[in-house]
């Protein structure tokens, strides 16, 4: 192939590594409103009285909005398709404040300055409330978050407000009580992971104004920009036909931007005032305003036969979803439906959980989307089920792992009814690949480097989807312009992650021309055509698909017309990307000839092909991450020297964005594993809410990383791809706590593994 | 308070605030490059040049610059498209945020340092924070890009 598999280089890379004026705020016209909010300094309170009129007073200060000037309607800001299965729980502004950080009021004014001495002009008197802080008690607590009536779910998700439970789900297969009951080995644990932040480096923002037809134009910095269409249209109550959003550079995501966090605020400014407006959230907003990934606690009960055949796995899951409900039926049940099937030689299989509302920051979508959390607790779980076993943790993978052809029976049925298989998985290859390039047989589980150091090796496996089957869609369009160039539109975004650029090496491939004959445009809501959006690991599969089809069905157009203009039949003619040509070679015509004949007045036309695609299925890649620590025995320091990993996403499409997408992922959950701290004071307020108190690994922080894929062809996949973006980052939590057990023998099974924490087990251990 | 100071070779006369940081003045005077990416002086995405030496513009007050000589990367575009290059070989740039503050360092150290050891790259470049590339991508441009 020409252009897929090939290291293409980003067709925006130049642009954004050397400064160029592409994002959200480089955009922004001078005369915009800064917006900025009032936030609650409680974690759960009313407000009993709101007086703005000093800050309305202010010189300069054009609006300011609580309560009482916003629609009382309430919607969710998670960017998932209608009818979304997060319920609709909050209002633009709200007479609760259901967390340290919740928007008490809105302020606009003509400078910085200004909106931020407004808003200390504004007096409020809060009734202040016993909050919920510690989700292991949310359930049935005497306070409820979500007491109002007006709250509104599109269908069942297990919700139950006044326990204060967002969502509850059950996956169960077979009868796991007999299947325990076959098991010689029982592993029986509860994990904790933290609230990790997604942290990308361009902070939340959007601007809004009006065009020349009073609509509302939404410039944002957003990885959804179909979705924040529907959802604004529903929380300012307005027509979606008078909004339109547009989807410049994005400086990073990694879910985050699949919830609507600040759009809303500007857009209702601009509907207030008529004029544009901009919020920039600073980092400490980032931090403790938006969304994170859900903290959970689940708890494994694992078993097996004494060969090491796993029988039964249990799941309980409790999901932290704070304030409000933003992604919460989905993250947790991901957790479920994409770590069971790993192991499907297992006879029963169950996965029970809950999502509460607590008084804090609200969780969401983050790349890994559940299925992190998972991967971190049932993956130990293995790991010390094998050390029970007396077996090497590989080999019991390798026995009890899913293999290509296989089913499992959480991945359920097609609509013929026939089990859906994994039609594409080269698992079993990426853990043999794995185990040499660590040269697993020679070191594990550990050896001695000094007196006072020693080094372990520890292991997981995961696996992730492609798109959401059967809800995800996507369209593209690909336009052939009168001089012979294409624009490929794309709903899709590439928030850094080359999405584009992969897409457009699929038109190339089909369309055999170079990369430069395509421009990409991507997104404007009015030009755009429909995609979900950037999540779920959608765009290479889902996306991907839909560039296939269009990019066919204009080839078929340029033949035809190619064949026309040399009086002779589409089955006589063939295209090869300069020329549509005779096929016994007599006579041709350039593909810029034909461009020009069809918008003349000869051709009267333009070549428009159209490609929409949806998954049935979800095609899993999958990964054998392998972690290599050295630990100091005197500190508890834990060194990251080296981590592999093998990864099976399909036909790599770009070998050098993948690469880079993986190794971005492993050191975002090497972070989570190791750095990431979360910590609220004991009245609810997030402490860790600066780079400063947060630590994101630094580039001193990581030892060497190895990538490497070991590729099997997916069939229902664009040239066999699956996708990549999320299922980086699950691994390296699980493999990192197997090191740093096998090193010092300290289980580690809350997150993030300090040296502190490994210490002190030390110590633990040697007192028993 | 007006100032003067040389913004890429060029004299150009500020209208800045006391309490004013210079990261804030230089985008407002259409230096877009230079990002704000924290507000604690940590992750390295405001780097400007001051006087040839890389320097926080976050942390800086747009009143200190006075008379000194400020780079962007506006005002390097030739040698940051030929390090950029090296960058988007690897496909290291991913989302860009974080570049101009990135690559004003790498350019900075190469004019610093000869023929730097890896872990004299890491070092100089420890406080340009990044969340999308994990590092790698990055280090394996810089070698090739320095030549060591």
């Amino acid at each position: 192939m020409k252009f897929v598999n090939q290291p293409i280089e980003k067709i925006d890379g130049m642009d954004v590594a050397t400064g160029k004026p592409v994002y959200t705020d480089d955009l922004v016209m001078t005369n915009a409103l800064i917006v900025k909010i009032l936030r609650s300094p409680h974690a759960f309170a009313e407000i009993k009285s709101i007086d703005v009129s000093r800050a309305e007073d202010l010189p300069g200060v054009e609006c300011v909005l609580t309560y009482k000037d916003v629609p009382n309607v309430r919607f969710t800001m998670a960017g998932q398709s209608y009818p979304e299965p997060s319920p609709y729980d909050r209002l633009i502004l709200d007479k609760i404040l259901r967390y340290v950080g919740d928007e008490v009021a809105i302020v606009a004014a003509v400078d910085e300055k200004t909106a931020n001495k407004a808003l200390k002009l504004i007096k409020v008197e809060y009734e202040v409330m016993e909050p919920v802080l510690d989700f292991e008690e949310a359930i049935g607590h005497s306070t409820v978050i979500h007491p109002e009536d007006n709250l509104h779910i599109n269908f069942d998700i297990g919700f139950n407000q006044h326990k204060n439970i967002a969502s509850s789900t059950i996956i169960e297969a077979g009868n796991i009580e007999e299947a325990f009951d076959e098991c010689t080995h029982i592993v029986e644990e509860t994990y904790y992971i933290q609230a990790q932040s997604h942290a990308m480096m361009e902070t939340y923002r959007a601007f809004s104004y009006l065009d020349l037809n009073e609509r509302l134009s939404v410039v944002s910095s957003t990885q959804i920009p179909f979705h924040v269409r529907r959802i604004l249209a529903r929380a300012l109550q307005i027509p979606a036909s008078k909004i339109r959003v547009i989807k410049p550079r994005i400086g990073g995501g990694f879910g985050g931007k699949q919830t609507a966090s600040v759009e809303v605020f500007p857009a209702i400014v601009t509907l207030k005032t008529g004029k544009p407006a901009k919020i920039i959230y600073d980092r400490k907003e980032s931090f403790s305003c938006t969304t994170s990934r859900h903290a959970m606690r689940i708890k494994v009960k694992l078993g097996a036969d004494r060969d090491g055949r796993i029988r039964g796995i249990d799941m309980e899951g409790l999901a932290d979803t704070g304030a409000y409900g933003e992604h919460a039926p989905t993250v947790f049940s991901v957790t479920g439906y994409k770590t069971l099937p790993l192991y499907n030689q297992a006879k029963a299989v169950r996965y029970r959980a809950h999502a509460v509302y607590t008084n804090k920051m609200t969780a969401g979508a983050f790349r890994g989307y559940g299925v992190t959390q998972g991967t971190f607790a049932l993956e130990c779980a293995i790991n010390q089920l094998a050390g029970k076993l007396n077996m090497d943790p590989a080999k019991l993978r390798e026995i009890n792992m899913i293999r290509e052809g296989e089913s499992s029976p959480v991945l359920g049925k097609k609509d013929d009814g026939t089990p859906i298989k994994m039609e594409s998985c080269a698992l079993d290859r990426c853990v043999k690949k794995g185990k040499a390039l660590i040269e697993w047989d020679r070191k594990f589980p550990s050896y001695e480097v000094s007196d006072t150091k020693v080094r372990g090796l520890g292991m997981a496996i995961t696996m992730q989807g492609s798109g959401i089957a059967k809800i995800d869609t996507a369209s593209t369009i690909i336009k052939l312009n009168d001089d012979g160039f294409f624009t490929l539109l794309l709903g899709s975004t590439d928030m850094g992650t080359g999405s584009d650029t992969i897409l457009a090496q699929m038109a190339a491939e089909v369309l055999e021309i170079p990369m430069d004959k395509i421009i990409v445009h991507a997104v404007d809501t009015d030009i755009s055509p429909f995609d979900t959006g950037s999540y779920a690991s959608s765009t290479t599969y889902v996306t991907g698909n839909a560039v296939i089809k269009a990019a066919e069905n204009i080839k078929e157009q340029i033949i035809e017309y190619g064949a026309r203009f040399l009086n002779q039949s589409m089955e006589a003619v063939e295209f090869d990307g300069g020329y549509v040509k005779e096929i016994d070679g007599s006579n041709r015509i350039s593909l810029d000839e034909i461009a020009q004949r069809v918008v003349s007045g000869e051709g009267k036309s333009q070549l428009i092909g159209h490609g929409s695609f949806g998954g049935d299925t979800s095609p899993a890649p999958f990964i054998a991450g392998f972690a290599e620590v050295e630990i100091d025995k005197e500190t508890g320091k834990i060194d990251l020297i080296d981590y592999v990993a093998v990864i099976d996403c399909g036909t790599v499409i770009n070998p050098n964005l993948a690469t880079i997408q993986a190794e971005g992922g492993l050191v975002q959950g090497i972070g989570m594993a190791m750095f990431e701290d979360v910590v609220y004071s004991s009245k609810g307020k997030l402490q860790t809410n600066t780079l400063m108190q947060y630590k994101i690994p630094c580039r001193k922080d990581i030892g060497k990383l190895t990538v490497e894929f070991e590729s099997s062809f997916e069939p229902s996949g664009p040239f066999g791809a699956k996708s990549i973006g999320e299922v980086v980052v699950n691994t390296p939590p699980a493999a990192i706590a197997h090191a740093v057990y096998n090193a010092v023998g300290v289980n580690a099974r809350n997150l993030p593994i300090t040296p502190e924490k490994v210490l002190m087990g030390m110590l633990e251990n040697k007192k028993s | 308070m007006k100032i003067e100071a040389t913004i890429n070779n060029k004299k150009i006369q500020m209208e800045v605030a006391n309490d004013e940081f210079l990261v804030d003045a230089l985008r407002r005077y259409g230096y877009s490059s230079v990002k704000r990416g924290c507000d604690t002086g940590c992750c390295g995405l405001c780097t400007v040049w001051i006087n040839e030496r890389p320097t926080l513009s976050c942390s800086t007050l747009a009143p200190t610059v006075q008379g000194k000589q400020i780079t962007t990367i506006e005002g390097l575009q030739e040698e940051a498209k030929e390090f950029a290059s090296f960058l988007v070989k690897e496909g290291a740039e991913q989302c860009g945020f974080c570049s101009p503050g990135f690559v004003m360092t790498v350019l900075a150290m190469k004019r610093e340092l000869e023929k730097p050891t890896e872990e004299e790259i890491q070092h100089y470049l420890v406080g340009n924070l990044c969340r999308c590339t994990g590092y790698a991508g990055q280090l394996r441009a810089i070698k090739k890009y320095l030549e060591v």
